[in-house]
């Protein structure tokens, strides 16, 4: 990979500054960005690390929201977030392997948006709001399509709150050579309404089902979206799985979803 | 260049890097400690896993500046002092947990993250946590009945 200038600010403050040089890139766990920078395919000047800085890892609830620090690791909320949102602790259990969950970051994640992450359909299939050191963003408007978000350039995640539903279960259909999620569903249940998100089947990236969402809303069971599956107009078709294949995933996956919440 | 400072297995070291060097590049090429294996150097295969800070991590993936400062254990300081091997090594020599070796490191050093936590595993649970370790000799059966053994458990297939 081509060389880099690397800092390690200690507060956001400091990271902002690193932030607005010219060709400077945000480094959480680096699980994507550097197998990236080594085929070349990303060439930042300056790497900023989002490891130590103070204030940006751990998992909090604070009534019914439950706030993750944006350079905590995958492992840390699998492990933190178990009895207070079990649904994102089994999504962040997840991820990759275990050694990538001891590295990679809720923040890195997100600010990435890889259409095939986990990540991204539980922050919108929850109504997450990402708080960065500008703003607060909700999921709804953070998402823009495969690898885009509303972040600015120079933008960084301080942290990722999620508003924790009476009940949410994560189902991945896995790449079985990457383990990317083929297809992922976050079905979420909350008093004033269902959240459906999907991972990895779309050419718009991560995107709510809206229709599953209104059948579910007024029955929340399996049987109300029997026979249901995604727009295979609007699917990934590639040599894993056709675009109609991952429109079946979709409505499979759901269900097995909703069936999760128990 | 920087220099970085660690702790490798409880001896500390310092060693020049670029802001670019991986933390396997400089185990095996700074510091001359090539037990750790480079196989795919894409955080795939796991040949390169080392704890850092007591953490298993992929040494590939992991610029060499994020471990300045920290506690890092490698395959070199799995033995005994005296050269004798430890109980999980020796499990794997029993059990055929390896033929050509490469994968070797990395799979002792996650199976032992793997016992720290959770010190009596069941056989999903470490095919599971072996997820990012990838071996093209053995099929993982011998892998596998290593550290059952290892963590004083029966095996399918005993060893002969």
């Amino acid at each position: 990979m081509y060389n880099f200038e690397f800092t390690k600010p200690k507060t956001v403050e400091e990271a902002a500054t690193a932030m607005a040089a010219e060709g400077a890139q945000a480094l959480g766990g680096g699980q994507t960005l550097i197998p990236t920078m080594k085929q070349r395919l990303a060439s930042p000047e300056v790497l900023v690390s989002m490891t130590d800085i103070e204030g940006m890892v751990g998992v909090a609830a604070h009534g019914n929201t439950l706030t993750i620090g944006g350079a905590t690791t995958h492992a840390q909320v699998a492990a933190d977030a178990a009895d207070l949102f079990p649904g994102l602790a089994a999504l962040a259990s997840g991820i990759g392997d275990p050694a990538v969950r001891n590295r990679g970051t809720i923040g890195g994640s997100l600010a990435n948006n890889d259409p095939a992450a986990c990540y991204p359909a539980g922050a919108l299939g929850s109504g997450a709001t990402v708080t960065t050191n500008k703003r607060d963003i909700t999921a709804d408007d953070y998402f823009q399509g495969m690898f885009e978000t509303a972040l600015d350039e120079d933008e960084i995640i301080t942290s990722v709150s999620f508003p924790i539903p009476e009940k949410a279960n994560y189902q991945k259909f896995e790449q079985p050579a990457s383990r990317f999620a083929l297809v992922g569903v976050f079905a979420a249940k909350f008093n004033d309404g269902v959240r459906v998100a999907v991972t990895g089947a779309s050419n718009v990236g991560v995107h709510r089902w809206t229709e599953a969402e209104t059948a579910l809303n007024s029955n929340f069971s399996e049987s109300a979206i029997d026979g249901m599956s995604g727009n295979a107009n609007d699917m990934i078709a590639d040599l894993h799985g056709s675009a109609k294949y991952r429109a079946h995933l979709v409505g499979v996956l759901t269900r097995r979803a909703v069936a999760g919440c128990g | 260049m920087p220099t970085i400072t660690m702790n490798v297995n409880g001896a500390p070291v310092s060693v020049e890097v670029e802001n670019r060097t991986v933390l396997s590049s400089a185990l095996r090429e700074g510091l001359g400690m090539t037990g750790t294996h480079i196989g795919c150097d894409t955080s795939q295969c796991g040949a390169c896993v080392v704890h850092v800070n007591g953490k298993a991590v992929k040494s590939c993936t992991i610029f060499a500046l994020e471990a300045d400062g920290a506690d890092v254990e490698t395959i070199e300081g799995q033995a005994h002092a005296d050269g004798s091997l430890n109980v999980l090594q020796q499990a794997f020599q029993d059990h055929h947990g390896l033929q050509c070796g490469f994968c070797t490191p990395g799979m002792i050093m996650s199976a032992a993250a793997l016992l720290k936590e959770n010190p009596k595993p069941t056989e999903a649970e470490i095919r599971d946590y072996l997820e990012g370790n990838i071996c093209r000799c053995t099929g993982y059966q011998g892998i596998v009945d290593a550290i059952m053994a290892a963590s004083g458990q029966s095996t399918a297939i005993a060893a002969e």
